[in-house]
C-alpha cells in the first residue's frame, strides 16, 4: 500500500490530539498557533508506530530504496537501517550504503507492510483532521 | 502530545560525524566525503570530498573536491559508505546511467 506525500501534506495546522492514543476521544478545536512553525502531527505519529518495520521508499529523483525504518522526524525525514536499492543493476550508486538518512522533501511515495496499516484508524484520524480544520 | 512546544531537532545526523559518507544532491550528483558538521537545514560541511561521475560509456570517474559545504535543500540522501564494501566493489568496471535530477 502505497502513501504518497504531496507538498500538500506539509502546508497545516497544529492539531491537539495524538494519533493512537487518543483517536477514540472527543476532539478539541485545534487552535490557530502560528507561532514557530506549523506541523502536521499525523503523519509523524503514524511513522512512529512504524518504527522497525520494513519499508520501501521512492524518491522523487525514482530511486527506490528498500531499509527497516529507523526513525522518522518532524520534517519527515526518514533514517532507514539495512538498506538495498531496489533495482541494483540499474542504480549501482549506492552498493556501499547499509544506512542512510532520507530528506523528507524528496520521498514521493512510502510503501507500507500491508499489516503496518490499519486503515480504519488512519480513516478516523484523517476524517476527524479534516473536520477539524 | 503537543509537538508544538518542543524544539525543532536538527536531522539525527551525529552519528555520523566523522564517518565517511556519500551524499545524494538533487541534481543527481553522488559525492563522497566525510562529514564535519550539519544543521537543523540539514546543510552539511563535507571535508576531503570527491564526486563519483558513472556513465555507460566509461568506468567510475571521481573528481577530486576537497572542503565543501553543501545546502540542505539540495540533499535528497545522505548514506552512510561500509568501508569493507566499498574497497570491494570495482569502480573502473562499473557501468551505469547517472541518477536522475529530483522533480517535485
Amino acid at each position: 500500500m502505497k502513501i504518497k506525500l504531496t507538498s500538500a501534506s506539509y502546508s497545516v495546522r497544529s492539531i491537539k490530539f495524538s494519533f493512537c492514543s487518543n483517536l477514540l476521544a472527543k476532539p478539541r478545536k485545534p487552535s490557530l498557533f502560528l507561532g514557530r512553525g506549523i506541523e502536521i502531527i499525523l503523519f509523524f505519529s503514524y511513522f512512529k508506530d512504524l518504527v522497525g518495520r520494513e519499508v520501501t521508499v521512492e524518491l522523487k529523483n525514482d530511486l527506490a530504496i528498500r531499509g527497516t525504518l529507523h526513525s522518522v522526524d518532524q520534517y519527515l525525514n526518514i533514517k532507514l537501517e539495512n538498506t538495498r536499492v531496489v533495482d541494483q543493476d540499474k542504480y549501482p550508486h549506492m552498493l556501499s550504503v547499509r544506512n542512510c538518512f532520507i530528506r523528507g522533501s524528496v520521498v514521493r511515495y512510502v510503501q507500507l507492510p500491508p499489516d503496518g496499516v490499519d486503515i480504519e484508524l488512519l480513516h478516523d484520524a484523517t476524517r476527524r483532521e479534516a473536520r477539524g480544520g | 502530545m503537543n509537538l508544538r512546544f518542543k524544539r525543532a531537532t536538527g536531522p539525527g545526523l551525529e552519528s555520523l560525524v566523522d564517518q565517511t559518507i556519500l551524499i545524494i544532491t538533487n541534481d543527481g550528483r553522488n559525492i563522497v566525503g566525510v562529514i564535519k558538521g550539519f544543521d537543523q537545514a540539514t546543510n552539511i560541511i563535507l571535508d576531503e570530498s570527491h564526486e563519483r561521475v558513472y556513465s555507460t560509456k566509461e568506468g567510475v570517474q571521481q573528481l577530486v573536491l576537497g572542503l565543501y559545504i553543501i545546502r540542505g535543500d539540495n540533499i535528497s540522501v545522505v548514506g552512510e559508505l561500509d568501508e569493507e564494501l566499498y574497497s570491494a566493489l570495482d569502480l573502473s568496471n562499473l557501468r551505469a546511467h547517472p541518477l536522475m535530477p529530483v522533480i517535485h
